[in-house]
């Protein structure tokens, strides 16, 4: 199994958040996770990828063979598992260029490949960036800062480019885009998909998945996931909306 | 070198402080403690004319009658005065070595440690190096091609053998003698520094860079640096300073005097790492320097650029004295506090000349039990028509137990001035660590970006070799003391 989440139970300052959720995700599956406002779905992101605020009350999540919970936020990212924030934060001086180059090198490192030279890596970073239709002159930029709302999901999706990740976890993505945004974020995530990638889609709308067609629709509610199916769950909610499931 | 020494050198890819080594050579000191004698001693091992002999015993006496400043931000022992050797120079020194050969071999290993190889530094294209070894200058190397554009560039002891007629005429004629109590310790017991003159209409083809270093146990270290900038002219000048590790608390305090006539740019980089003391606050160097530069005439700019990350006790305030109409001051600092570091530093910008501006950016960083001051006096006098400065402090806090000051004073005489003051305190963002570790970034490679991010708009006024060497610096202060 790539990922297995097992009666997983979480709580942040003493509310329980997550309660005995389970979630299998296999190599190539896309997952999408719909759920209301406040079901839970950013958190479970969020200890996926661990964050160190939550408190992990029962349960187990294994990932490509680890125990997730022994390893922290970094050791997660470097064996492939990567976050697409729903509000990426603004880190002012700090150039896209050195910040993305570190970063693919400390996951090649893990891995015992070679580093990415300077050169090498400047050439990936701007076909990369032609690819998802980003300006050359964004690069020049410090990490977010400044973005409007788009840019920076365009950014979070030219990042995931960059590090190929086997998991990544779209929170909300979809969030705050218009359509061409939409678009081009969409597009992106279907460039990358392979057979041997895994995507788990968090989303409130059931719009980005007319864009990303999942194998696996689940439906979250009050820290559980309710029911699981196909894309045609996606169109009931659209549909009825959350009120049945809950 | 003893199994310590080493046992240091080796801790030093664990970090730590990097240049903590000693270099063992004999040399030759008066007896500790100040008097006449300990001054007569200096002057005539610098084989000094009469006259340089009774500014220093003037200035001395004057130093006898004063108190340590005491409005700092810090809090440390009372110095004791006695308690210091004054002058330390590696033994047959007198007689200044032709070329490295005659060099002493240990030394010139230092400098290696150093990352400085006098080798090294012959090929490196552009930076000439006036090496000071505890109070001797070593080895100045490019000093032929400088000499060929009328460029002097020498140790000040040399200045005031073969240049009496400008030292006369400038040495103390920024910072008095009798300004505060270090200017006047330096003045009296000053052992070596670098002097500097770029003749009219001159750019400085090269970076001209000093190698600061105190060696010797328990000696203080003073240096006196006075560079001019006459007419026309341009010069870029780069400081480096390390120090070995000790238990004591070491002194120094420095003077550094600038002068820019007519139309002339004076650009001065600092690079600070003075040892800082250990985790539990014991050693360090007590950092007591004075810079203070005189834009003196029409259209001349003066600029200071500082980053500091050593030393126990860091009193720092280079300064920018507009005098000439139309003349720019600017300062641009980091520094940067860790353990039980104490910094106060800031600057002073008098505005005295008309259309006269200043730009003020200073960056602190508070890691550990540090404290970190900025003091800034902006002045404007009363003949200083539509002069204004523009003031930009920015604290960073990493942790709960360390602290960040700002004490900005303004003062002004003339109602066309203007003036901008910004400042901000943050603490170091948990949502941008998680998300710089979320990419497989480690928390400290996280902080130390997130930090040179924050310093940035300093560390790009750096000219480039040295802003290399900065931000590494900058992360080799932050290592261990996040997590």
């Amino acid at each position: 199994m790539f990922l297995e989440i097992k009666d997983l139970s979480v709580k942040i300052e003493n509310k329980n958040i997550l309660k005995s959720l389970n979630l299998n995700i296999n190599k190539g599956e896309v997952h999408a996770i719909m759920g209301p406002n406040g079901s839970g779905k950013s958190t479970l992101a969020n200890v996926l990828a661990g964050k160190e605020d939550y408190e992990i009350l029962d349960g187990k999540i294994n990932f490509k063979d680890n125990d997730l919970f022994d390893l922290n936020i970094e050791e997660r990212a470097q064996e492939g598992m990567f976050l697409a924030f729903q509000y990426p934060v603004e880190i002012p001086g700090v150039n896209i260029t050195p910040f993305l180059h570190s970063a693919i090198n400390s996951k090649r490192k893990r891995l015992n490949k070679e580093e990415i030279d300077n050169l090498s890596f400047a050439k990936l970073l701007k076909s990369k960036a032609s690819d998802l239709g980003i300006n050359i002159d964004m690069l020049k930029r410090s990490v977010n800062t400044g973005f409007s709302g788009g840019e920076k999901k365009r950014y979070e999706i030219l990042q995931m480019s960059i590090l190929n990740p086997d998991l990544a976890i779209l929170d909300e993505t979809d969030s705050g885009l218009d359509i061409d945004a939409l678009k081009i974020v969409t597009d992106g995530v279907n460039k990358l998909k392979t057979k041997d990638n895994s995507f788990l889609i968090i989303t409130h709308y059931q719009k980005l998945l007319d864009y990303i067609k999942p194998d696996y629709v689940h439906v979250m509610v009050n820290g559980s996931i309710v029911k699981s199916g196909g894309a045609e769950i996606a169109a009931e909610i659209e549909k009825d909306g959350f009120q049945k499931f809950q | 070198m003893n199994s310590e020494t080493l046992n240091t050198l080796d801790t030093y890819t664990k970090n730590k402080y990097k240049y903590g080594f000693v270099t063992e050579i004999d040399d030759e000191k008066p007896k500790k403690g100040l008097n006449e004698d300990t001054i007569k001693f200096i002057s005539l091992k610098k084989n000094e004319p009469e006259w340089m002999l009774a500014w220093r015993l003037k200035a001395y006496s004057k130093w006898k009658k004063m108190k340590e400043p005491e409005w700092a931000n810090l809090s440390f022992p009372k110095i004791d005065y006695q308690d210091i050797y004054y002058y330390s120079a590696p033994k047959g020194f007198e007689k200044k070595p032709k070329d490295l050969s005659e060099v002493d071999p240990k030394l010139i290993e230092t400098y290696n440690k150093l990352g400085i190889p006098l080798e090294e530094q012959k090929v490196l294209a552009g930076v000439a190096v006036d090496v000071v070894f505890d109070s001797v200058s070593v080895a100045t190397t490019y000093k032929g091609e400088l000499e060929k554009l009328g460029i002097i560039f020498c140790s000040i002891g040399e200045a005031i053998q073969k240049y009496p007629d400008l030292i006369k005429k400038y040495l103390g004629s920024v910072i008095p003698p009798g300004d505060h109590s270090f200017s006047a310790l330096n003045s009296a017991v000053f052992t070596d520094g670098s002097f500097v003159y770029i003749p009219e209409d001159v750019k400085c083809p090269m970076e001209l860079s000093t190698y600061f270093r105190i060696n010797a146990e328990n000696t203080g270290q003073f240096e006196r640096t006075l560079i001019i900038a006459d007419k026309g002219s341009y010069v870029s000048y780069l400081e480096g300073c390390t120090a070995p590790k000790r238990d004591d608390n070491q002194l120094h305090a420095a003077n550094v005097e600038l002068i820019a006539l007519e139309d002339a740019e004076i650009k001065y980089s600092t690079v600070q790492n003075w040892y800082p003391g250990d985790e539990d606050g014991k050693g360090g160097i007590y950092n007591f320097v004075t810079k203070r530069g005189l834009c003196a005439g029409k259209n001349s700019k003066i600029s200071w650029t500082q980053v500091e990350t050593g030393s126990a006790i860091t009193w720092k305030y280079p300064s920018c004295i507009l005098k000439g109409d139309n003349s720019i001051g600017e300062f641009y600092s980091v520094a940067i506090t860790n353990n039980f570091q104490q910094a106060d530093t800031g600057t002073k910008m008098t505005h005295i000349g008309k259309n006269t501006k200043s730009k003020i950016i200073s960056k602190g960083i508070s890691l550990g039990k540090s404290q970190n001051t900025y003091r800034g006096e902006v002045s404007f006098l009363r003949k200083a028509d539509k002069a204004r400065n523009y003031t930009q402090c920015d604290s960073l806090l990493v942790g709960n137990m360390c602290g960040a000051h700002t004490v900005p004073y303004i003062d002004s005489k003339n109602n066309t001035a203007v003036i901008e003051h910004e400042a901000s305190t943050s603490k170091i963002n948990e949502d941008q660590l998680y998300y710089c570790r979320q990419r497989g970034l480690s928390h400290e490679e996280a902080v130390s970006l997130i930090v040179n991010g924050f310093c940035k708009q300093v560390l790009q006024e750096l000219p480039m070799e040295f802003a290399v060497e900065a931000q590494k610096l900058v992360s080799i202060s932050l290592e261990g003391s996040v997590g």
